[in-house]
């Protein structure tokens, strides 16, 4: 299945479906009255947002005009297999804006069950569309959509590296930092304004961090060594860094303005990248001090460091789920590097990916999904499997390497 | 080894005059290649002071142990294997002798796995490299260290020998970073 996402400009990125969830829930989106008009991007969105979940199964809608207060003809929507049913209107505003306005119906107790009106620009037609998509989700799955919400990751291309942020479909992409350096970890901050990255523009890496709206960046870490893995606290106001000023990759706490630099944990090995649970009480991070590279949780108040990953040799980039309850890394079995998913209750742990280079899992803010890098002929990707590993998609830009993956949270 | 001497002397005269293919240094600009005589070199004794492997000419000498700067690692090790410690010895002694050279270690490692992870290691093997040469009596501030993780592979292909060419220590001398 299919559904690519048309691209206007190459560093565009493009997604394909490569597995879909098993239980998915039919349902018909029929075009917007007066879309025509303005845009067609509206359904096209709205539905693609749908799809790409794996969540949902669109019905074809057919040509029966209709708008958010036509009366659904229950019985026949229901022949066609639809469980749910989505219609609305898209018309001009007095001051030259559009009303976009939509009802949802459920075609079992046959009647509406969620209904918005949102005003917006031409300029706003996908980010009005993923608002809808995001309201049916949430009505149909009980879970927060994340079709609102924006990812970061870094494009190479020759001697070129650009910071780019882009909706969580991929597109409207934005270049927040272009370097001929490398540039590498992005990681946002809690409320989403932020991004605190890894450049090597001054010939080692530095910890940046880069206020989105204004463009304005200050560095958060520049001693001695080398700066790197910024991991934002869940208050925003502090970052866990590595940094080997005192010899080897060791974690720091460091004020998000670059201030009070503390010490967090000591090895004699490699320690590195460090993540915060989502309660703020301990650090996941990466550490050989066991003879090979495994994941280490430490309380973030101090204390005894524990083991959490045994199983083969090569174990990192510890991420947590929003809910805490999960765990995304990548581990290494038979020169191949997967993503695997380990419940922290009953450290079960299961590899999602059947690729050989993943890398940098990143989870949706709902939990649902993992983004991450891979390759695929011999091209970095981006693909996002689901956390049950049974929906798969690929993001890939023309001609271009894309990496270092990061996947912003809900917007407030 | 006085066998070896004498060619030594030859090239590095070859290269002081142009010929070289190190990458290029401010100390080659203008050096005194007009003082040589051709017949000294010629009928030069072995083993005179002219000859020093560890004169600053050396580092320009593709037949000098000098020359040969990298230091591979096995995977996921950052342990110096012991077939590099007459290497290291070789650059030991050239620092020592050369107390004005500073010697930048970059630390590299394969393109697999954690871009994280690989900045570490590349920095641990930085590092082994450091120690190893202090061991051998380098003055630590003749040293620093610094890891390029996995971002400046040497060599781009997707295969066992290109992985092992980029684990990897380079040391690279004043003028040259």
């Amino acid at each position: 299945m299919l559904a690519s996402i048309a691209s206007t400009s190459l560093a565009q990125l493009s997604i394909e479906i490569t597995g879909a969830g098993a239980q998915r829930m039919p349902i018909a989106i029929t075009d917007f009255a007066g879309e025509r008009v303005v845009s067609q991007a509206m359904t096209s969105v709205i539905r693609s947002d749908l799809e790409r979940s794996g969540r949902f199964q669109l019905v074809d809608p057919g040509a029966v005009p209709m708008n958010e207060n036509t009366a659904p003809n229950y019985l026949d929507w229901k022949s066609r297999g639809a469980d749910a049913l989505a219609a609305g209107s898209l018309s001009g505003t007095p001051d030259g804006r559009y009303e976009t306005r939509f009802r949802l119906y459920d075609t079992q107790k046959q009647g509406a069950i969620a209904g918005l009106a949102l005003t917006h620009t031409a300029n706003q037609i996908r980010t009005t569309a993923h608002r809808i998509a995001d309201t049916i989700y949430e009505k149909l799955t009980g879970e927060r959509g994340i079709f609102s919400t924006r990812i970061a990751y870094v494009v190479k291309s020759a001697g070129r590296y650009e910071l780019q942020i882009a909706d969580a479909d991929g597109n409207g992409a934005q270049s927040a930092l272009a370097s001929r350096e490398p540039i590498i970890s992005p990681a946002w901050s809690p409320d989403g304004g932020k991004i605190a990255y890894v450049s090597f523009e001054q010939k080692k890496p530095i910890i940046w961090v880069h206020d989105l709206a204004t463009g304005k960046r200050h560095v958060a870490a520049n001693f001695k060594g080398s700066n790197s893995a910024p991991a934002w606290a869940p208050d925003g106001r502090r970052l866990a860094v590595v940094l080997t000023k005192d010899g080897a990759s060791q974690l720091y706490l460091v004020n998000a303005d670059g201030s009070g630099i503390t010490r967090l944990a000591t090895s004699a090995g490699i320690d590195t990248e460090p993540q915060f649970s989502p309660d703020g009480e301990f650090i996941y991070f990466t550490s050989d001090r066991g003879g090979s590279p495994q994941i280490y949780r430490q309380p973030v108040a101090g204390g005894a460091a524990q083991r959490v990953t045994f199983d083969g040799s090569y174990n990192v980039t510890p991420r947590l789920s929003p809910d805490g309850k999960n765990l995304a890394f990548v581990t290494r079995d038979g020169g191949r590097f997967r993503v695997a998913v380990m419940d922290l209750a009953s450290r079960q742990v299961q590899v999602l990916t059947d690729t050989a280079k993943d890398e940098s899992p990143s989870f949706a803010p709902n939990g649902r999904m993992i983004l991450f890098a891979t390759e695929v002929g011999g091209r970095g990707v981006l693909a996002a499997v689901s956390v049950d590993g049974r929906v798969k998609q690929r993001l890939s830009v023309q001609a271009a390497d894309v990496r270092e993956p990061a996947w912003g949270p809900f917007s407030k | 080894m006085n066998k070896t001497l004498l060619p030594i002397s030859l090239v590095t005269l070859a290269l002081l005059a142009g010929c070289g293919s190190q990458p290029p240094a401010p100390e080659q600009a203008g050096a005194g290649v007009e003082d040589r005589n051709p017949n000294a070199v010629a009928t030069s004794p072995v083993g005179t002071s002219s000859t020093d492997p560890y004169a600053l000419a050396a580092l320009k000498d593709p037949k000098s142990p000098l020359s040969k700067r990298s230091i591979y690692f096995d995977l996921d090790s950052y342990v110096v294997k012991p077939e590099y410690q007459a290497l290291l010895d070789h650059h030991a002694k050239f620092l020592a002798k050369n107390g004005q050279m500073k010697m930048l270690i970059q630390g590299n490692a394969d393109e697999r796995g954690s871009r994280e992870y690989n900045l570490s290691l590349g920095q641990k093997r930085a590092e082994a490299v450091k120690k190893a040469l202090m061991l051998l009596g380098v003055k630590e501030a003749q040293l620093e260290s610094v890891s390029l993780g996995e971002e400046k592979p040497a060599c781009m292909e997707a295969s066992e020998s290109c992985w092992a060419q980029n684990r990897r220590g380079d040391m690279l001398y004043s003028g040259e970073f």
